[in-house]
């Protein structure tokens, strides 16, 4: 339950601060605030944070809320017992954190700038990728035990 | 589990809070503004944009740029020589630039910059000025006012005139009017290209890439 628990607040969190970059991106928010340099904006600028017609920002949204939906229903008393949610946001974490992967190598050595709040959404999105790994480990070194 | 839920709406009602706070904050670069709304008159609107090229070129290129947007920067210290040089100078393209101040810190300084250059005939010998030298005010923290003030004298303005016209920030509507422009017509980013009025989608904005387009344009018998 704990797991569930962490992965929803942590994607909560992962949820907003791609809703602060969408946002800003389809111009509701005028300023990023990102600290002096102008790195944000460099990234945000730039031609990779469009993926199919779309900012990839809002595809952080989904994902967020994908997470936190999947979590919140992992945490009802007729799922606390089942393995399909760990399961769901297992998948879901690989998904994100392979996503993750891909914009960080495009901010390292692509864009040449770091946008801070794509750093704290990936350190969000490898949190999750841990906790929702462990998780599984854990739920398949159980089922083991138990057959043994 | 109730104080789960609490934890939850606690995080949600701060984020949110802070979101609707950060989205009050208006543009960063208010040192051009000074924060007032700037004003768009029918003359604002009606500029189109400094052209380079022959009027009669069957190829017409905008360019939406962002005068401190490193992408542009290195798009036109790397890129646009070739272009000028092979597509604009023989007469196959008209090249024309459109602001798109972006949210950088000295993006629309440096675009009232370029436009205070372009009111003496100078806009291309200083827009190439600050491109190349946009690594060092670019990434400063300083205003970069003064050192515009000085690439303005060493492109051969008038150095007066430019302070006075950078002092009045009389073209910052002609800004507003062009980004404006843009947003209709679908930038989200810096630099984004239209050949003959069709926006250029791929991400290739190298000089052969636009050879290649300019070449299939002229022989589909594209006209602008």
């Amino acid at each position: 339950m704990r797991h569930r628990q962490a992965i929803a607040l942590l994607a909560l969190v992962g949820f907003f601060v791609s809703l602060y970059l969408w946002l800003y991106k389809i111009g509701a928010i005028g300023e990023l605030k990102c600290g002096a340099g102008g790195s944000c904006e460099f990234v945000q600028s730039s031609r990779y944070a469009w993926l199919f017609g779309q900012p990839v920002a809002l595809y952080g949204v989904g994902g967020y809320l994908a997470l936190f939906v999947v979590a919140l229903v992992g945490l009802q008393p007729r799922f606390l017992a089942t393995p399909a949610p760990t399961r769901w946001l297992a998948a879901l974490a690989a998904v994100g954190f392979g996503f993750t992967v891909y914009l960080t190598y495009l901010e390292l050595f692509v864009i040449h700038a770091v946008c801070r709040w794509c750093v704290v959404s990936a350190i969000i999105m490898t949190l999750i990728m841990a906790i929702a790994g462990a998780a599984v480990l854990k739920r398949a070194q159980g089922a083991q035990s138990s057959r043994s | 589990m109730k104080r789960f839920y609490g934890l939850l709406a606690a995080v949600a009602v701060v984020a949110a809070v802070l979101i609707w706070k950060g989205s009050q904050g208006g543009p960063s670069d208010v040192a051009a503004t000074g924060g007032a709304p700037v004003a768009m008159t029918a003359a604002d609107s009606a500029f189109q944009g400094y052209a380079l090229g022959s009027d009669s070129a069957p190829v017409e290129i905008v360019e939406y740029v962002d005068m401190q947007c490193p992408h542009c920067g290195e798009f036109a210290v790397v890129q646009f020589p070739t272009i000028r040089e092979q597509l604009i100078n023989t007469g196959r393209v008209r090249w024309r630039v459109r602001d798109f101040p972006l949210n950088f810190p000295w993006s629309r300084t440096a675009a009232l910059a370029a436009q205070c250059a372009g009111e003496q005939g100078r806009f291309w010998e200083m827009a190439d000025a600050m491109f190349q030298a946009q690594s060092d005010w670019g990434r400063s923290t300083r205003n970069p006012a003064g050192r515009f003030r000085d690439m303005a004298r060493r492109v051969g303005l008038d150095g007066g005139r430019f302070d006075a016209c950078l002092d009045s920030q009389r073209y910052a509507g002609r800004l507003e009017a062009s980004k404006a422009e843009g947003v209709a017509l679908g930038v989200g980013g810096t630099p984004t290209f239209f050949v003959n009025g069709r926006l250029k989608t791929d991400n290739d904005i190298s000089s052969d890439r636009f050879q290649r387009i300019v070449d299939s344009a002229i022989a589909a018998g594209q006209r602008r």
